[in-house]
């Protein structure tokens, strides 16, 4: 029988038992006196009662205790007490076993509800997803069910229709929504050649597309796996709640035995007195309230977090999160948009970027893609370079034309000289944020190329509102410390620490650790070791696999703001989490001594009703504290889409 | 009289509760039934999880069956933290987990309120 229909019968059958309670004063009586009290408590005992009695039998054949435990023996005490009473004309307390039983399964009903809801994150994300395609086949558009769409299929997207799964475009433009996956509110144009997401919503035109994953490594499946994971990973300050709880209920049994034990022996009560206030002290101690404390607020947190596209992974994340004092920002790629174009070329232009382009072919770094981009456009023709040979965090060196050639940054400068003209632009282009390239023929330095890569648009503001919450920012990069500072000061970072190896990036921020806990912000594979080794990492969704691997927090949507969204929506969980637990420990704390009559000089005490009413409000007032996490407001200018 | 007979009783009980909660109380630990491509245990969910300790090869694809006696909503869900698992156990009914086994390890689960546990050992 459910929750629901046992407290339904419970509630029937003991309302005449609270009429009578009411009433009595006045002289009404249900007929039949303390025998029909006795059927209709028997009723409740044996049908809503029951289950109750079972679970704790068999969790006592374990070892174990849990709620059960304390209302089967609570309730059970209070019942067969009345019998004996009854039998020998005393009086008899039918109704508080009744009541009690009604009370706690009403709390129940209604946990059961609100965990539901408070479940709800990942069932919603996992209904965005398409349920068929039309599939290319044989020359021919087919509607396919999902299952049957493999990887290289072509697909017809039309406007209002959902994208299927993840691919890129090969034919067509559209603007689509994709603020169910990424929480992106602005609509994005996307044409030829643009990666689209699986369950996204085309907007306006119609295009085709090739897919290129499918089924679990899907975005979405990914998004869904990694908040599945977050929702049941456990917070650090859970342990300390899991010693309690796993001594909780022996505890409470032990109390309440003290407690019948020093009102009869000592304070001369009756052994139907003695036992009532036994009774309330079993009911009144609440052990799901502690134990639902922490995942419920996890839950909604994490999964609200989701909805603005920032997986939180795990409880660990975010309780580090919320104890940050530093962040820490990789430059390219994280403040910077991370495509870097070629502003000036000094010297003879073509000769340098031909020069350049040759070396940088095979490369893939981002200043390498802006070189071979510009060399492209001037429809130059490179030279073949062999012998390639890196120079350890300078840049590479080979020979082209017989000639040993190189490209590198600043560091250069230390096996060859500038000329004083050419050392005065370069200092010039590096204030103006430009990273500047040093290209060299033949043990001479020919020419310098600048490139330089904007700060996005939304780094002024993340940082503005950083500083706000008081926390202190850093931009670590290997790029060369005039360029840094230049970038620093345009979007308002602290300070900067510039010239750093991509080996050494871990280090440094080892040594921020030294005044607080760090949060790294970064996107590339070089980051993957500063990811791990901060507080928390916060890995860029544009980045690579392995960082958003190495990251406890994953922004989807590449923009700087979400970091201070994240920052923000792990400290109002984590005090969620806190003020569950107070509200958690405060009411057992105060709860059982009340109940054990410990203030009953000063003439407050407790009626196991009232602890049954306590007990079911204690556990659905710690849910409601989490399901409200869903309604906070986060920062002035979050942009969040209601997930219907 | 009757007083001493309570408190002694009272004793007696508290030292039965300690001993029966907080001893030390070992239960065994069961293997799996393997076949080539499968292995599969059953774990019975009432009062706790039995087997507690559940052993299984690794890099065979395993299947547990929880099935859940208790009417206690108390063990309503099964929670494998390391794999993202949060199964709800309808009651009466068997209800398949697929466990991966690529990793060897101990790994914890519990129910929703992490307050019984169990374990599944790949080795």
């Amino acid at each position: 029988m459910s929750y629901k229909n046992r407290f339904v019968f419970s509630l029937v059958v003991s309302l005449p038992l609270l009429v009578e309670m009411f009433l009595a004063p006045f002289g009404y009586h249900i007929p039949g006196g303390d025998w029909g009290e006795f059927l209709l408590a028997t009723a409740v005992m044996l049908v809503s009662a029951g289950p109750f009695v079972r679970s704790a039998w068999a969790a006592f054949k374990h070892h174990h205790a849990n709620m059960d435990t304390l209302v089967a023996i609570g309730t059970s005490t209070a019942y067969l007490y009345s019998i004996y009473a009854m039998l020998n004309h005393q009086a008899v307390f039918y109704e508080s076993a009744a009541l009690v039983v009604t009370l706690i399964l009403l709390g129940q009903v209604f946990e059961e509800r609100m965990k539901h809801s408070a479940n709800g994150a990942v069932k919603k994300l996992l209904d965005l997803q398409a349920k068929d395609a039309e599939v290319l086949r044989d020359g021919k558009l087919v509607m396919l069910p999902l299952d049957q769409v493999v990887m290289g299929d072509v697909i017809r997207v039309k406007p209002g229709q959902k994208v299927a799964v993840d691919g890129v475009i090969t034919e067509g433009k559209s603007t689509l929504d994709e603020s169910m996956v990424t929480g992106e509110s602005m609509p994005v144009e996307k044409s030829v050649g643009d990666a689209v997401i699986g369950s996204t919503m085309n907007n306006t035109g119609t295009f085709m597309f090739k897919v290129n994953k499918l089924g679990k490594d899907t975005l979405l499946s990914q998004i869904v796996e990694m908040v599945k994971k977050a929702q049941t990973s456990h917070a650090p300050i859970e342990k300390m709640v899991d010693k309690i709880s796993n001594i909780f209920v022996p505890t409470v049994l032990i109390t309440s035995i003290i407690t019948f034990m020093a009102w009869y022996v000592f304070f001369g009560a009756t052994v139907g007195q003695a036992l009532i206030f036994m009774v309330a002290v079993l009911i009144i101690a609440c052990p799901c309230a502690l134990g639902i404390a922490t995942p419920t607020a996890l839950m909604v947190g994490t999964g609200r977090s989701a909805k603005l596209g920032i997986l939180i992974k795990n409880g660990e994340a975010l309780e580090a999160a919320n104890k940050v004092k530093t962040v820490v920002f990789d430059k390219t790629g994280t403040i910077t948009v991370g495509k870097p174009k070629v502003t000036d070329v000094i010297g003879d232009e073509r000769m340098v970027l031909s020069v350049a382009a040759s070396l940088e072919k095979s490369s893939e770094h981002p200043l390498a893609s802006a070189i071979l981009e510009r060399a492209e456009s001037n429809d130059l023709s490179f030279v073949e370079a062999t012998d390639f040979q890196a120079i350890e965090g300078k840049g590479v060196q080979a020979m082209v034309d017989g000639k040993l050639a190189f490209v590198g940054n600043d560091k250069l400068l230390q096996d060859h000289k500038l000329g004083p003209q050419l050392k005065d632009r370069m200092t010039a282009l590096q204030t103006e944020a430009k990273t500047v390239v040093i290209v060299g023929l033949d043990d001479q330095i020919i020419g310098l190329i600048a490139i330089q890569d904007a700060p996005k648009q939304s780094s002024m503001n993340a940082i503005a509102q950083l500083k706000q919450r008081g926390l202190r920012t850093v931009m670590l990069t290997g790029d060369n410390k005039l360029v840094a500072e230049a970038i620093a000061k345009q979007v308002g970072i602290d300070d900067v620490i510039a010239d750093v190896l991509p080996g050494d990036k871990a280090d440094h921020v080892k040594d921020l650790q030294e005044n607080g806990p760090v949060a790294f912000v970064g996107d590339g594979i070089n980051d993957a070791p500063a990811l791990t080794t901060a507080d928390v990492g916060i890995a860029m969704g544009s980045g690579t696999d392995i960082a958003i691997e190495s990251g406890g927090i994953v922004l989807v949507k590449n923009n700087l703001e979400d970091v201070v969204q994240a920052l923000a929506l792990s400290e109002k969980t984590f005090s969620r989490i806190k003020m569950n637990l107070f509200w958690a420990f405060i009411y057992n704390a105060l709860g059982i001594p009340i109940a054990a009559g410990v203030f009953a000089t000063l003439g407050l005490t407790l009626s196991p009703e009232l602890a049954g009413l306590g007990m079911a409000l204690s556990s659905l007032s710690v849910v409601a504290n989490s399901l409200l996490l869903n309604k906070v407001k986060l920062t002035s200018n979050a942009k969040e889409r209601v997930v219907a | 009289m009757d007083k001493l007979v309570v408190l002694i009783g009272g004793i007696t009980l508290i030292a039965f509760i300690g001993w029966w909660f907080f001893g030390k109380h070992q239960s065994a630990a069961v293997d799996a039934q393997v076949t080539e491509k499968q292995q599969r245990a059953r774990v019975s969910v009432d009062g706790g999880y039995t087997p507690s300790t559940l052993i299984l090869k690794k890099g065979i694809p395993a299947q547990i069956t929880f099935n859940r006696k208790d009417p206690s909503n108390c063990l309503e869900q099964v929670v494998f933290e390391d794999f993202g698992i949060n199964q709800f156990l309808p009651q009466g009914q068997d209800q398949i987990i697929d466990i991966d086994t690529s990793k060897a390890g101990e790994f914890n689960y519990a129910c929703g309120m992490n307050m019984f546990h169990g374990k599944v050992v790949v080795k």
